[in-house]
């Protein structure tokens, strides 16, 4: 079984550290063969960039996404532009603070409110790629939350761990809750 | 096996790692997108490890750099991408006609020119075969994969030691900046070559002089005297017109590589026995080319991928054991045709079918399989 997540949004939103973390946690915590792989411009800043993260039992031979599973979209760029490479019934799970996308029936539609949360009970914007990631892996379950736990634990600034593990689980109850 | 000594890593770490592995001890280089994270690991690990990392002004100084440092005893490595690489060409002769041992990584991105910084291409392999003027031996390696990002580079240093020339390694963006899971081999795990030193007193009265294949020892330098020249020159080093002489160094200089193939050659083969269709792909290219192969089996149809894993010297033999019974040899690369000459001059009876893309996009195994429909199977 092949599972592949694709993390989009605009340069500097820290999706290639969510795409990472994620990778960390499927290859060395649980295991599965990965390959986390990204695409974006010569700008620092700004664009549309996307970071993904390709899951399987088997050896992977081709590593770049095809078929996206699930996907993340934190900018309105990223997710006109790569809405089309979700594969028919996948999931996106959109920032609704900021992206808007039509109701299909080909693909299923998360909307969560993560940028007004995350600013509301962090105070700043910094960890909406954990937020989002945790929501991602709530959702799809395609890592356990403790290998995330440990992988993010792997990939974060020292000072920095309670931060993040709060990110972690405001990211689950958003999840949790547009489940419910 | 414990969970430590697994990492999940970019190929561009991965090849740092495998210089550290291999006892790389100086790094001069000059940061450029998508190689940029080769410099910056070593920046970090060399300065704390007894080792020297410069940041030069510019690529031909780069590898100016580095040659001097192997010449003092050094292991020593630079890495770039298109635009560097093709400022750096005229060293990599003088590397090769002064027989100096260094690691050259080229990490290929769009081109021609600046192209296009952060997007993959096979854009260089023929500027790594023909890029420097004159007569030269060319060992180029490409890898297509993270873990062979680490091996094929501690393989570099051993081949650049053992031959003492200056040794290529081919990434591309993709392979570059993809992260894997990979095992850090331990110590002595691997092979590491070190080059040959004088005896004891260390004086080398001949430093050019070789009888049996393998190169002369390199002086030491401060211990030695020893003349560097990009001239041709004699067994002393020293410039020499006399034709019978430079004659023999530029036929030696080729053939110390070209008649060692057993030490330089590596390839994969993926089904190639029985291939109706034989792919020949290398690098990132190759992963799309495995996975063709792959699905083209499950729908019946023989296909196969030969990988050279050393490009240059190129691998033909092999190649054309294989080419001589396919029907078809597709060639999928990230470039207009590069590969495809190669393929073109060890192929009598195939039919060869290119799959070419500059579009900054990696190809992909449907796109090589979309081309398949087309052949007559």
């Amino acid at each position: 079984m092949k599972y592949e997540v694709r993390f989009s949004g605009s340069g500097g939103q820290g999706i290639i550290l969510a795409s990472v973390i994620l990778g960390t946690a499927s290859a060395l915590y649980e295991n599965k063969e990965t390959v986390q792989s990204q695409a974006y411009g010569p700008e620092a800043r700004g664009g549309a960039s996307k970071a993904d993260v390709v899951i399987s039992n088997k050896p992977i031979g081709y590593p770049k996404a095809r078929a996206i599973d699930a996907m993340v979209c934190l900018s309105q760029k990223a997710a006109t532009k790569y809405i089309k490479t979700l594969k028919k019934g996948g999931i996106v799970i959109v920032d609704s603070d900021f992206v808007e996308l039509p109701e299909n029936k080909k693909y299923k539609m998360i909307k969560l409110p993560m940028s007004s949360t995350t600013l509301d009970r962090m105070g700043k914007l910094i960890a909406l790629n954990i937020v989002s990631l945790s929501a991602l892996v709530t959702i799809t379950k395609v890592v356990s939350h403790e290998a995330l736990e440990k992988a993010v634990m792997d990939s974060v600034p020292k000072g920095t761990e309670e931060f993040n593990l709060e990110a972690l689980k405001i990211g689950r109850e958003l999840a949790e809750k547009s489940l419910a | 096996m414990t969970e430590s000594k697994f990492e999940f890593i970019q190929g561009n770490i991965a090849c740092a790692k495998g210089a550290a592995y291999a006892g790389c001890s100086f790094f001069g280089g000059y940061p450029i997108t998508p190689s940029t994270e080769i410099a910056e690991y070593m920046s970090g690990y060399l300065p704390r490890n007894g080792g020297k990392f410069i940041q030069m002004e510019d690529e031909i100084a780069s590898l100016g750099s580095i040659i001097g440092a192997a010449l003092t005893g050094a292991k020593a490595m630079t890495s770039t991408s298109g635009p560097g690489f093709s400022l750096m060409q005229e060293l990599i002769g003088y590397a090769c006609i002064a027989e100096v041992p260094v690691v050259i990584v080229d990490i290929m991105r769009g081109g021609p020119s600046t192209g296009l910084p952060t997007s993959p291409a096979q854009s260089d392999l023929l500027q790594a075969k023909w890029g420097t003027h004159g007569d030269h031996p060319t060992i180029a390696l490409v890898p297509n994969s993270v873990e062979e990002m680490f091996t094929e580079t501690v393989r570099a240093f051993n081949l650049a030691e053992y031959f003492r020339t200056p040794v290529l390694v081919l990434g591309d963006e993709i392979i570059g900046h993809m992260r894997e899971k990979i095992r850090i081999p331990e110590p002595g795990e691997m092979e590491i070559i070190e080059r040959t030193v004088p005896s004891s007193d260390g004086v080398c009265p001949l430093p050019y002089a070789s009888d049996s294949g393998k190169p002369a020892c390199l002086p030491n330098f401060g211990k030695s005297r020893f003349h560097v020249t990009g001239l041709n020159h004699d067994t002393t080093g020293f410039p020499t017109m006399d034709p019978e002489i430079v004659a023999r160094e530029n036929e030696r200089i080729l053939a110390k590589i070209y008649e060692q193939r057993e030490i330089v050659d590596s390839y994969e083969e993926i089904n190639c026995k029985d291939a109706d269709i034989l792919m020949l792909s290398v690098g990132s290219a190759a992963r799309a080319a495995e996975e063709a192969v792959k699905t083209l089996r499950k729908k019946g149809i023989k296909a196969g991928l030969f990988r050279p894993v050393t490009l240059w010297p190129f691998p033909k033999d092999q190649f054309i054991k294989h080419a001589e019974r396919a029907k078809y040899i597709i060639v999928p690369e990230m470039n207009m045709g590069q590969l495809k000459t190669v393929a073109e001059r060890f192929t009598k009876r195939s039919k060869i079918v290119p799959v070419n893309l500059v579009n900054g996009e990696p190809i992909s195994p449907e796109h090589i399989i979309s081309v398949t429909k087309y052949l007559n199977i």
